[in-house]
């Protein structure tokens, strides 16, 4: 019988083996090809902490340090700009108590930071990405006019956040400002990428 | 002595590869409606910018230095130092928005005259995974001058990944291959743009036209000529393609040729649509320019993107965006699908149709255009309308094509 007829049973099972093993091996080969595509060690090393001097930061004002190819931001607020932070009423911000994960535990609440004088924000709008204008001064022109206490106006899309990163409400950013990793090593040197214990 | 000699050799090139059968199956003996009217010269000039792109993209691959560091250089050369350089490029890049005119012109034929309905659909979603295809090629090609615009395009259009729930921002990084759009980014967009799609474009153009000579092309009536036959299986109202159709798409390539030309030669930069005018800054990853906007042909989609500020099921505004983009090109590739009417072309549709169809091109333009302005809120209401009629348009057609009366189409293309 079966010198004569075809096992269409055994054939069946042998394709399907065979089909299967090939799309194992298939999916095998894929991997390296996939895992390519992943950031290389190079741009893994090159995403280290960096460290930066703030002893001649002066009062309100902000210096960009580059941080794993992303603008960090350091501010140094000034008393006024701490108060009017405060101020601004926490039914105008989308997350005013920093609930969402946007920051290290050390950086939740109102100033989103370890020292209240020290903003530390990736300068990257959590829309699509652009970099947001620092707009400290009250009533910049295009940021909202008259009641503007001061904070980040993203050109892009228009997100407008307060100086210490917050999103206001019905802003195309759905979440404040990233805070990083960073620790103090000292009063004058900031590490960006690392956050142990403060310094 | 002569004549036998050569038909041997015929023969023998016969026996080998069907050259002939191929001249006569898709040329000579291709019989295509005798009344296609000038809507039907954007299919070739469609395949005659392709080939644009691919010459004058060969010849900018030879300058071209595809490193964060040189790229912006390398452009300049060309520009400046290469020979005809400055041709080569405005020829690539003209004719990258040129191809995507005819593109949009093309397909809104396939609206008009229902080209897209039973037994084309295959010859329409062929024709849309090209669309798509050649929307990322042009994606990608954007990046490589590395100019602002190139750039901070980049990342906003690779950030609509990392919308996605949960896999997004590891999805993103896998993209871009870094934590942001940098150098390794420009050398994989580079491959792919010289090499992966255009291998997909050119395999998506053969099985495109393999599709249509199968079915033969509609015509403005929508009348199915194959239907109507002589003795010899010729279409009575079809007419061979070649010398016919060549010669006649030879008029449209040469008053083609002019107005593309004009451009090249005296406004290459296309009044800032072509080029935008940001990116002949280079690449700066820490200043965002003051006001980013894709290149125009992307614009519409980049509108309805935009005009999704709320929440909805629970879904992030941002991801809701993204998924609204997808959908308004997914639309397209379902709308065999959606089109219930007994009749193909316009001509013979309803009123519902018609205004239906001219409340589609009125949403494509104005969302074109609001997605070229900086947002207010006020154009972001129109936006939010407009994206509203384009949705409306196909997921009302079911209803309208199926509910509306058409007239009845006639068997034969009456003579003129």
């Amino acid at each position: 019988m079966a010198e004569h007829g075809i096992n269409k049973a055994r054939r069946r099972f042998l394709v399907g083996a065979t089909s299967v093993m090939g799309a194992v091996g298939m999916a095998g080969v894929a991997v390296p090809f996939v895992a390519a595509w992943r950031p290389s060690a190079r741009a893994r090393a090159a995403g280290a902490s960096v460290q930066a001097d703030i002893s001649k930061l002066r009062p309100g004002q902000r210096m960009t340090v580059e941080w794993r190819g992303r603008p960090v931001w350091i501010i140094r607020r000034t008393p006024e700009m701490i108060a009017r932070t405060q101020a601004v009423s926490p039914t105008a911000l989308a997350d005013p108590d920093s609930r969402q994960p946007q920051q290290p535990e050390y950086a939740q609440g109102g100033l989103r930071s370890r020292r209240p004088d020290i903003g530390v924000l990736i300068g990257l709008c959590t829309h699509f990405g652009c970099s947001p204008l620092y707009r400290p001064e009250p009533g910049a022109a295009e940021a909202r006019g008259g009641d503007w206490p001061g904070g980040f106006y993203c050109p892009c899309h228009s997100s407008r956040f307060d100086l210490a990163g917050r999103v206001y409400t019905n802003m195309p950013a759905p979440t404040n400002l990233e805070v990083p990793p960073y620790r103090f090593l000292s009063e004058a040197i900031i590490e960006v990428g690392e956050d142990g214990e403060p310094g | 002595m002569g004549a036998p000699k050569r038909e041997e050799k015929q023969s023998w090139l016969e026996a080998r590869f069907p050259a002939r059968r191929l001249w006569r199956d898709h040329l000579a003996n291709y019989h295509v409606p005798r009344n296609l009217n000038i809507w039907y010269l954007f299919g070739s000039l469609a395949l005659l910018m392709l080939v644009n792109q691919v010459l004058t993209g060969i010849w900018l691959t030879m300058s071209y230095d595809p490193s964060a560091e040189g790229a912006f250089a390398s452009i300049e050369y060309i520009m400046r130092d290469v020979e005809w350089g400055w041709l080569i490029r405005y020829l690539h890049t003209t004719g990258a928005s040129a191809l995507f005119i005819v593109m949009y012109l093309h397909m809104f034929r396939g609206l008009l005259y229902g080209s897209y309905k039973a037994p084309r659909e295959l010859v329409w979603l062929f024709g849309m995974a090209l669309y798509l295809a050649l929307m990322a090629e042009a994606f990608m090609g954007y990046l490589l001058p590395w100019g602002q615009m190139s750039y901070w395009g980049a990342q906003v259009i690779t950030s609509l990944f990392s919308a996605i729930p949960g896999i997004g921002p590891g999805l993103a990084e896998w993209v871009r291959g870094d934590y942001l759009v940098s150098g390794v980014t420009l050398n994989r967009f580079f491959a792919l743009h010289v090499i992966a799609l255009p291998l997909v474009i050119l395999m998506l153009v053969v099985l495109h036209i393999m599709a249509l000579h199968e079915v033969g092309s509609n015509n403005p009536e929508g009348i199915e000529i194959r239907q109507h036959v002589d003795a010899e299986g010729r279409p009575l109202d079809g007419i061979p393609f070649h010398p016919y159709y060549t010669l006649k798409d030879l008029v449209g390539v040469a008053v083609f040729l002019f107005v593309f030309c004009g451009v090249v030669f005296y406004f290459p930069e296309g009044g800032g649509f072509f080029i935008e005018a940001p990116n002949y800054a280079p690449a700066d990853p820490f200043t965002t320019p003051e006001h980013i906007a894709p290149v125009w042909y992307f614009t519409p989609f980049y509108a309805i993107l935009r005009a999704v500020n709320f929440s909805l099921f629970g879904l992030e505004a941002r991801f809701l965006g993204v998924v609204f983009m997808a959908g308004a090109i997914a639309a397209l590739f379902v709308l065999p699908w959606l089109d219930r009417s007994p009749a193909r072309s316009m001509r013979y549709k309803g009123w519902v149709s018609k205004v239906m169809l001219g409340v589609f091109v009125l949403s494509f333009m104005a969302l074109g255009v609001l997605g070229i302005l900086p947002s207010t809120p006020l154009r972001t209401h129109l936006a939010q309308l407009f994206t509203a009629t384009y949705f409306a348009y196909f997921l009302l057609m079911p209803f309208y094509t199926r509910w509306e009366k058409a007239r009845p189409v006639p068997q034969r293309i009456a003579s003129p």
